[in-house]
């Protein structure tokens, strides 16, 4: 193996080299000056995700076991700098008496999960996959039950890790048939027949993986999970989690499952007006900000499965793109509910009545994240769908594509219901004004730009396009 | 005197497994013993790899290798599970699945 070789795979190096880092530092320091970890993990974060930008090569390395080329690289990119968000969010909760001592398990838990993700993305053999999906989702359900004095917390874990493990069980029996059926599994020459063995362990397959996206039979532990981890654990779940096992399944389906694209056509087709319309309508009566935010973020990946459903190049772009505008959109939310959540404890939407009297910033910000995850025009939400929808129209599929807009209908109706709590509705007792601290408003400001600039700015989606083009 | 057990033999066993470890996981009350479900469904896929790798593909060892990775990666995942229930455990003083219901719609 030589140099440039290894320098294929720099995004892992990078975060290996990170997590070192994070354990040196636990060792040698002193509790008092365990604040330094915090910044220190933020700041070398923030390098990695700007250096991930360097331009990309493609290349396969290990003999085919890791694959990869600018798509990739833009999708763990993506997932990166979510994963920077979620870390400037957390330094208030981390500096809770208590938590402190603890805090580099945080940091190194949520790195060694991003590691997952990123071979999961690029993996070329399903031995690779299988790894990256357990990486990531074992250091997760550690993180749900971080909080160890609180019994939700450690509920909201083992219905993780149970679930995760009860899915990958399934999704490995599917696994199994298609090995049988082909004797391979490297991603290079696997090349499936219509037979009934190979339906059968794609069925198999497919269910394991959404559990993972959180698509509709399989969705269950969603709200349970989001409600009792710690809400930046929650952020992690429903953005870099779902974003990556997104990722994943659009290259699967793309690459490996082309030759049996009727089947995964009708199944995505069920699937997305179940994900999509029961999201939407139990989005409708939660009260609890956090499992409110669950189930949009199901609706939200019935959406994507239009995209994936296309089946082409435009319906991988617009899946990238609508991922991207998520992973900004979904983390502003979360920013100002872990903000509130930390200052106060109040979680309920209606502790957020008259909001915009005390904390008008904050608010605002809600605003335009809850917007753009409605898709209202200006904002990158709405391109986010444009783009879904279009695709949807183009493989022809008209009855899901008014089903799906009818959605968006529902959906704009509970995102408004949180508005009008902030703006509208009076309150005896609003909540306190909050002073957010610097990394938390610098990720606020990181998210908002990203939603703003995504709308303005076309030339994204024609990058994306341009990449999904030649993968 | 393996190759007188015709491969569907194994595969019936295999099926027969998962969908018994699939069972004890949906219907046992005790969190231990969901886990030893999902190892039974665990270990049927591991049949099947290996199962696969002798009768149909023997110049290969793709499946004998995926076994391997299975049971490490259980074990692991075994032991944060295990973790996570003693955490449960010094909280609520239970691992009885029903009383895992602070939460619910």
């Amino acid at each position: 193996m030589t140099w440039s070789e290894l320098l294929l795979m720099r995004h892992e190096w990078a975060l290996i080299g990170l997590a070192l880092v994070l354990i040196m530092l636990e060792i040698g320091i002193s509790d008092e000056q365990k604040n330094r970890i915090h910044v220190v993990a933020c700041l070398l974060m923030a390098a990695i995700t700007l250096f991930g930008f360097w331009p990309a090569e493609s290349g396969k390395i290990f003999g085919g076991m890791y694959i990869t080329d600018p798509l990739r690289v833009l999708m763990k990119n993506i997932l990166n700098a979510g994963v920077l968000i979620i870390f400037l969010q957390s330094s208030v909760w981390l500096g809770k008496a208590g938590m402190k001592n603890r805090m580099t398990e945080f940091y190194l838990l949520l790195v060694s999960s991003l590691i997952g993700v990123n071979y999961l993305i690029s993996a070329g053999h399903f031995l690779m996959f299988y790894i990256g999906l357990e990486l990531l989702t074992i250091p997760i359900a550690a993180l749900a039950a971080y909080e160890q004095y609180q019994s939700k917390s450690a509920e909201a874990g083992i219905k993780l890790i149970l679930s995760s493990a009860f899915s990958s069980a399934i999704l490995l029996f599917g696994l199994s048939m298609l090995y049988g059926a082909i004797g391979n599994l490297y991603f290079t020459d696997f090349s499936l027949t219509d037979s009934l063995l190979t339906i059968l362990g794609f069925i198999f397959f497919f269910s394991g993986l959404a559990f993972k996206i959180s698509i509709v039979p399989f969705h269950l532990w969603t709200a349970d999970v989001y409600e009792g981890s710690p809400t930046n654990v929650t952020s992690y779940l429903s953005v870099i989690s779902k974003g990556s096992a997104v990722f994943v399944l659009v290259i699967l389906l793309f690459t490996l499952f082309r030759t049996i694209q009727p089947v995964w056509q009708a199944v995505l087709y069920a699937t997305a007006i179940l994900t999509m319309t029961i999201g939407n309508l139990f989005a409708i009566r939660q009260q609890n900000l956090k499992r409110f935010l669950a189930f949009s973020s199901i609706a939200q990946a019935g959406f994507i499965l239009l995209g994936v459903i296309h089946g082409g190049s435009l319906g991988m772009a617009s899946v990238v793109y609508f991922v991207l505008v998520y992973v900004f959109s979904n983390l502003a939310a979360f920013g100002v509910v872990q903000a509130v959540e930390q200052a106060t404890g109040k979680l309920n939407i209606d502790d957020y009545n008259g909001f915009y009297n005390t904390n008008p910033r904050l608010s605002l910000t809600m605003m335009l994240a809850l917007f753009s995850l409605a898709g209202i025009p200006p904002l990158a939400g709405f391109f986010g769908k444009f783009f879904l929808f279009t695709a949807v129209a183009e493989s022809g599929f008209y009855t899901l594509l008014l089903i799906a807009v009818l959605n968006t209908v529902i959906a704009l109706y509970y995102y408004l219901l949180v508005v009008k709590a902030m703006f509208i509705n009076k309150s005896e007792l609003p909540v306190p004004v909050i002073a957010s601290d610097g990394a938390m408003r610098i990720s606020l400001l990181l998210a908002v730009t990203g939603i703003l600039v995504l709308g303005f700015y076309s030339p994204v989606f024609d990058y994306i396009n341009e990449l999904c083009k030649t993968f | 005197m393996i190759d007188q057990v015709p491969l569907s033999h194994v595969l019936s066993v295999s099926s027969l497994m998962f969908f018994i470890g699939a069972y004890g996981f949906l219907t046992r009350k005790n969190l231990v013993t969901m886990l030893i479900g999902v190892e039974l469904m665990l270990n049927a896929v591991n049949i099947n790899f290996v199962a696969f790798d002798r009768y149909l593909y023997p110049s290969g060892i793709n499946g004998h290798f995926f076994a391997l990775f299975i049971i490490a990666i259980a074990a692991a995942e075994a032991a944060v599970a295990i973790a996570i229930f003693i955490n449960l455990y010094r909280n609520i003083r239970s691992i009885d699945v029903e009383e895992v219901d602070k939460m619910k719609y």
